[in-house]
């Protein structure tokens, strides 16, 4: 089969691939550029392990094409805090004990960053629902609200 | 055991870790490793939930020019039937054997029956057509009632039941029959004056661990293989894996990844041994990763089970006589978690009379494999339902009716021994005390209780201590960490040796860098590992010591060491352990410390849980509306682990209890597989769930623990199915309650 090749940017870099027609931006992203932090947990849209921003909205990245990644903006966990200097949302959901195993952690920690862009002030009741997509088995949620609420408190405290 | 001391690291909240890779996505998991050369396998799957395989043609799929490998059964040595204890509790060899791949029969929708290996995923998955299987279809046996009727089609021609007085002489599809008793339970029903009998219904859920199985493995003739792959033990991955391949363990490396969930699912192998043998054939690094599909229908999942129980008391509330026939279903291979079921079923209670029955039964539904707690919510949903109905019928509070029959130090337990200390009592009264159980209901609003009881478990644990030069540390252990448990470790470490956290790094090494450390379950890792950090703790203190002896010509015993200080007791010396790290090699060498143990004495755990909904009469929707967790901890390492323990175990059963099940067609295939139709409980489900850390002691250990990490899933079947009839006055004894399910209820009552 034909590959396409593509230029986008992903994380502020410039990235070129060659990309099956079929291959979602999940595969993509993780087989091909390596940056494994974006995670699959079903591949359907169900669960939001796959989470990436796309031109700046909150996307699936498992019901992306690769080939539509062609000249857009795409956002993952790799390009959020760092070495340097975690995010406030990464360091309050350290402090609140917000994860387990971790394996829903970066789509989570996507997510929230999405919902506080776009609501920074946020009720229990509306992080809840923004956050719906986003399946965590371990914690029973309570202490990632706990750590977006801290969070969004904190980034307007900053602001 | 001093309950006096003053701790200056345990039951601090620190950050984990292995936080900050969690947080930034750099944390690797099962399926984030690639090799070079690497090649992908997939595995071709029975389109029958029960069938005759007659034949497998894999002629063509072997032509295809992407194609590296393709395997079967019959590639891998002939086993023989036997148990072995590869991880979570005995597995039948044989039965794994054909679990991972099929031999001559298709025992569940999903059963794996062969599996290739091709240059990329696509084309692996592409030729999976390519292969001809000849099936001769059977018809299936989808439930408990129906696989123990005489008439049932047989899974096994070689099941013979055991644990009956004669051994029968026909084939049938219960493995094992086990009865327990204790008093005389005759006298204790004519004693009672209140008789309750019910028969309740749970229906096969999954562990729904958000990561799928995935490995990576690369097969090495002469030197050594390796297996990287997520697992709750990769020790016992490789024992499994080395006897199905038959193979050295010395020849055999398996890494765990980090884990992303497993709750008693990532206890067994399912992908492993296929992707060695693809590596083996191929010569190629081979990476498998199963779609949320095969998880649904090839891994897990907990056992469905059809229980009656039986309880009489007095009009004062003693209870006399406590009676259960509980049936789990195990699959379509022996060894559901009856066992446990029945061993766990009544032990909440301290009652003279009781007689259990069980039953594994097997039935064309994929090998269950633990589930957190494995058997307890189960059984235990059962009893508590029926206490809860007997509290209502003697009019007596369903805390008090508890207290007056709770179990507590030196109850007699129907599996064996009297319990040591407990915390039940404690996690009633403050369930009585707590400002949930005060607040008042609202219309359509509906309240449950329930007790939950599991005995956690100790075994083998191994930790090595390594000092570095310049007094920092690193603990070595063999738990993959599922939950947070490094940062236990690292608290432990820093208590026993007096140094800070943060110089303390704990890993989680392959099974080469450190002995045999027994799974990742039971609830066993902060108790036992917890214990062999302890050790590992005190052997490099005890070596500190006799360094600074030797440097300041002292015995030994002259040596005090306090806070990470060695000190003279006959003069005014001082060395850190920074100070004699740095001279050790003047002194004798590097400082290493270790801890191989056998944990015995792991401290039961209790847990009451409290449980408010509100039930949407027009279209049975149920919504959880207050939760309160109560559970005993012995000590709290890391509290807000243990709280995420408690809350995490408590929604785990409010999905079993409201939503969860396996929905199958008349022809045994499961029509939800996927998280779109099993319906996990979402953040807009629920409100925060309250936690309340009793903490009784475990006198078995240095610091009191108790495993925490199951008990918290036991009480809410009971506590949200008793919220959920309080609401619509009819009692939910099937469960999910689930919105048809509950309209149904009301609108026949109406
Ligand atoms: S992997 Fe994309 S939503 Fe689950
Ligand atoms: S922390 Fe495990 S799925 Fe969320």
């Amino acid at each position: 089969m034909t590959k396409t090749h593509v230029t986008t940017t992903i994380n502020g870099e410039v990235t070129e691939f060659l990309c099956e027609p079929g291959a979602t931006l999940l595969a993509v992203l993780r087989n091909e550029l390596q940056l494994t932090g974006t995670k699959e947990g079903c591949g359907t849209g169900d669960c939001g392990a796959c989470s990436v921003t796309l031109n700046g909205r909150l996307v699936c990245s498992c019901l992306v094409l690769g080939v539509e990644a062609e000249g857009a903006e795409i956002g993952t966990v790799e390009g959020i805090g760092g070495i340097d200097k975690l995010h406030i949302i990464q360091e309050k959901f350290l402090e609140h004990a917000a994860l387990q195993c971790g394996i829903c952690t970066p789509g989570l920690i996507v997510s929230t960053k999405a919902l506080l862009a776009e609501n920074p002030e946020p009720t229990e009741k509306e992080a809840r629902y923004y956050l719906a997509g986003n399946l965590c088995r371990c914690t029973g949620y309570d202490k990632i609200i706990r750590a977006v609420m801290d969070s969004a408190e904190a980034m307007r405290g900053d602001a | 055991m001093s309950e006096a001391r003053e701790y200056k690291y345990i039951g601090r909240r620190t950050i984990r870790p292995d936080g900050f890779d969690k947080v930034t996505g750099r944390a690797n998991y099962g399926a984030d490793l690639s090799l070079p050369g690497m090649i992908w396998g997939k595995i071709l799957r029975s389109p029958y939930a029960h069938a005759v395989i007659k034949s497998i043609d894999s002629s063509k799929a072997e032509a295809h020019p992407d194609v590296m490998a393709v395997v079967t059964y019959q590639d891998y040595p002939a086993v023989s039937s036997g148990g072995f204890e590869p991880g979570d509790g005995p597995t039948d060899l044989c039965d794994l054997a054909r679990n991972i791949l099929a031999d001559d029969k298709a025992l569940y929708h999903g059963h794996a029956i062969a599996a290739i290996a091709a240059r990329t995923e696509a084309a692996a998955e592409e030729a999976l057509s390519l292969i001809d299987i000849d099936y001769e279809v059977l018809p299936p046996v989808m439930d408990v009632a129906d696989a123990m009727q005489p008439g049932s089609p047989v899974l096994h021609e070689d099941l013979f039941t055991k644990g009956l007085a004669e051994q029968p002489e026909k084939a049938s599809n219960i493995a094992t029959r086990m009865e327990l008793k204790k008093g005389d339970i005759e006298a204790g029903f004519a004693a009672a004056e209140v008789i309750i009998e019910r028969d309740f219904y749970t229906p096969t859920v999954h562990q729904g661990y958000i990561e799928p199985h995935a490995t990576t493995v690369r097969y090495d003739e002469d030197g050594q293989s390796m297996i990287w792959c997520s697992t709750q033990g990769h020790f016992d991955v490789r024992a499994s894996t080395a006897k199905l391949l038959s193979m050295d363990l010395g020849k055999l490396k398996v890494i765990a990844s980090e884990i992303g969930g497993g709750f008693g699912g990532k206890t067994t192998v399912y992908l492993e041994p296929v992707a060695l043998m693809l590596s083996k054939k191929s010569g190629r690094p081979v990476k498998m990763v199963m779609t949320r599909d095969e998880v649904f229908r090839a891994s897990g999942p907990g056992s469905a089970t059809r229980s009656t129980v039986k309880i009489g008391a007095k009009k004062d509330g003693t209870i006399t006589a406590m009676q259960a026939k509980l049936c789990f279903e195990a699959g379509a291979f022996k060894g559901s978690p009856m066992g446990p079921g029945c061993m766990t079923v009544f032990t909440p209670y301290d009652v003279e009379n009781i007689y259990i029955e069980g039953y594994d039964v097997v039935v064309n539904k994929p090998k269950v494999a633990a589930y957190r707690a494995p058997g307890a919510p189960q059984a235990e949903f059962a009893a508590e339902m029926v206490i809860n109905e007997l509290a209502d019928e003697l009019n007596i509070d369903p805390i008090e009716l508890r207290l007056q029959n709770a179990a507590k130090e030196g109850t007699q337990t129907v599996y064996g021994p009297k319990l040591k200390a407990v915390g039940l009592v404690e996690c009633l009264e403050a369930a009585k005390n707590s400002p949930h159980y005060k607040q008042a209901l609202a219309e359509n609003q509906g309240r449950g209780l329930a007790a939950g009881f599991w005995f956690n478990i100790g075994g083998q644990s191994s930790v090595i201590i390594n000092m570095n030069p310049d007094g920092t540390g690193t603990i070595v252990e063999g738990n993959p960490d599922i939950g947070g448990s490094r940062a236990s470790m690292q608290l432990m470490a820093a208590e026993e040796l007096g140094i800070d956290v943060s110089k303390l790094n704990p890993i989680v090494a392959d099974t080469e860098h450190v002995p045999y450390s027994a799974t990742t379950g039971g609830s066993r890792t902060t108790f036992a590992t917890g214990m062999a950090v302890i050790e590992a703790a005190q052997d490099v203190v005890r070596q500190m010591k006799e360094r600074a002896a030797a440097v300041w010509n002292v015995t030994v015993e002259q040596v005090d060491w306090s806070d990470g200080v060695a000190i003279n007791t006959a003069g005014e010396d001082r060395l850190t352990a920074a100070e004699i790290c740095q001279g050790a090699d003047r002194t004798g060498g590097q400082i290493s410390g270790r801890g191989n143990i056998n944990a015995r004495g792991a401290g039961p755990s209790f847990a009451v849980h409290l449980c408010d909904v509100e039930v949407d009469m027009e279209t049975g929707k149920t919504a959880v509306v207050r939760y309160t967790a109560i559970q005993d901890a012995g000590k709290a390492i890391h509290p807000g682990y243990v709280e995420g323990q408690y809350q995490g175990g408590a929604v785990q059963g409010i999905g079993w209890a409201l939503n969860e099940e396996y929905i199958y067609n008349e022809d045994g295939v499961m029509e939800n597989a996927g998280f779109l139709d099993y319906r996990i409980p979402l953040a807009s489900d629920l409100p925060m769930i309250d936690t309340i850390i009793v903490e009784v002691p475990n006198a078995f250990h240095p610091f009191g623990v108790r495993g925490v990490g199951e008990t918290g899933i036991v009480p809410p079947l009971a506590a949200v199915a008793t919220a959920v009839s309080d609401a619509i006055g009819v009692r939910m004894t099937n469960l999910p309650c689930s919105p048809p399910r509950v309209l149904k209820a009301i609108q026949d009552t109406a």
